[in-house]
């Protein structure tokens, strides 16, 4: 058996680079990871399509314009309404301090702000995701 | 849920389980696989290889949306490399297919080679008999054309197209290499640069030169899918080719060839894991190559012995 940690790696709404995202997608990779990557201005609904046809274990988000506080709860329900009970959730990006509690409580389980390590999010991958 | 079952309604996240199982290779994959053989061999298969970079994962993106045209479905298995270093792997593949995701007529999929000794052409060829066994008409398989297992995966085609493009320098490394031999097609892609028709003429000469040649000389179309261009065309030649190895007898035997080929594989692999179980995790191989050392005894008598204990 040969099970591998899959993440899918997407940024939801409009911004216009994904630099912050492509780091985050090597460090998984190198962490070990299988990182399927979709790059700028995805869609919740691709997302969590896209997550459901390479049953991926982890949703990544990231996102700078502000518009998480709709879109991650978004994602969470397309997700869990799909099916994929057990996947991990987690977003990063320029988000408020004060945002963070309301985005749980929707069920993205953890929110990196900018400057955490991506040895952080690793480290939270591996001791938090259902396989 | 039982994935087998779910599968054959039509439930997605079922074919995604049932890959997901393949890959992994649990247990409970054999039986998946045996519930859903029954139901495979309608979709046709499209192998896509090519040197990185030449826009197999572009192409297959328009080749699904000409296909959706005609009104088939469409499973899509996007292979890429894993790292042999740290076992990860960025699949990229599906960035260029962002378009497809939310049609239903389509099922994308990508894979890390995963450096597992020669299980990953199995791996594929199983992951296209669900996508098969789910309905889809056509099923294609992205792989980058470098090193044998690549090459294997393509097997598991019936057409396999071989995707190049002008300015590979130093003409067509790829030639040496040997993936131009398992063309049924040859798709010159990014035409929209210099070289294209250069690269076209040696193509042909090279398939001038080729004796083994006989009915089939592979087509050779210039295609810039990135700009949708002779996508028709291209289509056009595969259809081509499936007609002529239905016509011929070719595919049923291919398909034969593939069957036998698989029993062989798969019935070595299990052997090698059973007398992997039975010599190297029980610490008996240490111990050979110790007297061996010693010069007690030689490989050759303990492969002896090992063959008759195995086969009593
Ligand atoms: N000029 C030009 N560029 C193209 C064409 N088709 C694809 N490209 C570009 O070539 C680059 C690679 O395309 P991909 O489709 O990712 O190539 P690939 O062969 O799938 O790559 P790997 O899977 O990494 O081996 C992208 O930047 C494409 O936009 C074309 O017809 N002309
Ligand atoms: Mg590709």
């Amino acid at each position: 058996m040969e099970k591998k940690i899959r993440v899918l790696v997407a940024k939801p709404g409009l911004d216009g680079h994904d630099r912050g995202a492509k780091v985050v997608a090597r460090a998984l990779r190198d962490a070990g990871f299988e990182v399927i990557y979709t790059g700028l201005r995805q869609t919740p609904e691709q997302i969590a399509e896209a997550a459901l046809q390479e049953d991926v274990n982890v949703v990544a988000m990231s996102i700078l314009s502000g518009a998480h506080g709709h879109l991650f709860p978004k994602v969470v329900d397309l997700v869990r309404k799909n099916g994929m009970t057990d996947a991990l959730i987690i977003g990063g990006g320029v988000i408020p301090e004060g945002d963070i509690p309301a985005l749980k409580e929707a069920g993205v389980s953890a929110v990196f702000t900018p400057g955490t390590p991506t040895s952080e999010v690793v480290k939270y991958i591996n001791e938090n995701v259902k396989l | 849920m039982d994935i087998a079952e779910e599968l054959l309604k039509g439930n997605r996240l079922a074919l995604s389980r049932a890959i997901t199982a393949i890959e992994n290779e649990y247990d409970e994959a054999t039986e998946i696989m045996k519930k859903l053989y029954p139901h495979t061999g309608h979709a046709y298969v499209l192998g896509i290889t090519g040197p990185p970079g030449a826009g197999k994962s572009t192409l297959s993106d328009k080749i699904a949306r000409e296909y959706r045209a005609q009104g088939k479905t469409v499973g899509i298995i996007a292979v890429d490399p894993t790292s042999p270093f740290t076992g990860g792997a960025i699949l990229g593949d599906r960035i260029r297919m962002n378009g497809l995701t939310l049609d239903e007529g389509v099922f994308i999929r990508s894979m890390g080679t995963r450096g597992s000794l020669g299980g990953l052409s199995h791996k594929t060829a199983d992951a296209v008999k669900a996508m098969d066994a789910f309905g889809k008409d056509i099923i294609i398989v992205e792989t980058v054309g470098v090193g044998q297992s690549e090459v294997d995966i393509v097997k598991a085609a019936d057409t396999t197209m071989v995707v190049l493009i002008p300015g590979m320098g130093d003409d067509i490394q790829a030639i040496k290499a040997g993936i131009l031999e398992i063309g049924d097609l040859y798709c010159i892609n990014k035409s929209d640069l210099d070289g294209a028709d250069k690269l076209v003429r040696e193509i042909n000469m090279m398939l001038d030169l080729d004796s083994l040649m006989t009915e089939w000389r592979p087509p050779i179309t210039k295609v810039v899918a990135s700009q949708n261009e002779g996508i028709k065309e291209l289509l056009d030649t595969v259809e081509k080719h499936r007609t002529h190895i239905e016509g011929n007898g070719q595919l049923a035997e291919r398909r034969t060839k593939r069957t036998r080929d698989e029993i062989l594989d798969i019935l070595s692999s299990n052997i090698g894991t059973y007398i992997k179980g039975k010599i190297v995790d029980s610490g008996r191989l240490d111990g050979y190559v110790e007297q061996i050392k010693q010069h007690e005894t030689d490989p050759y008598t303990v492969i002896g012995q090992v063959m008759d204990e195995m086969l009593k």
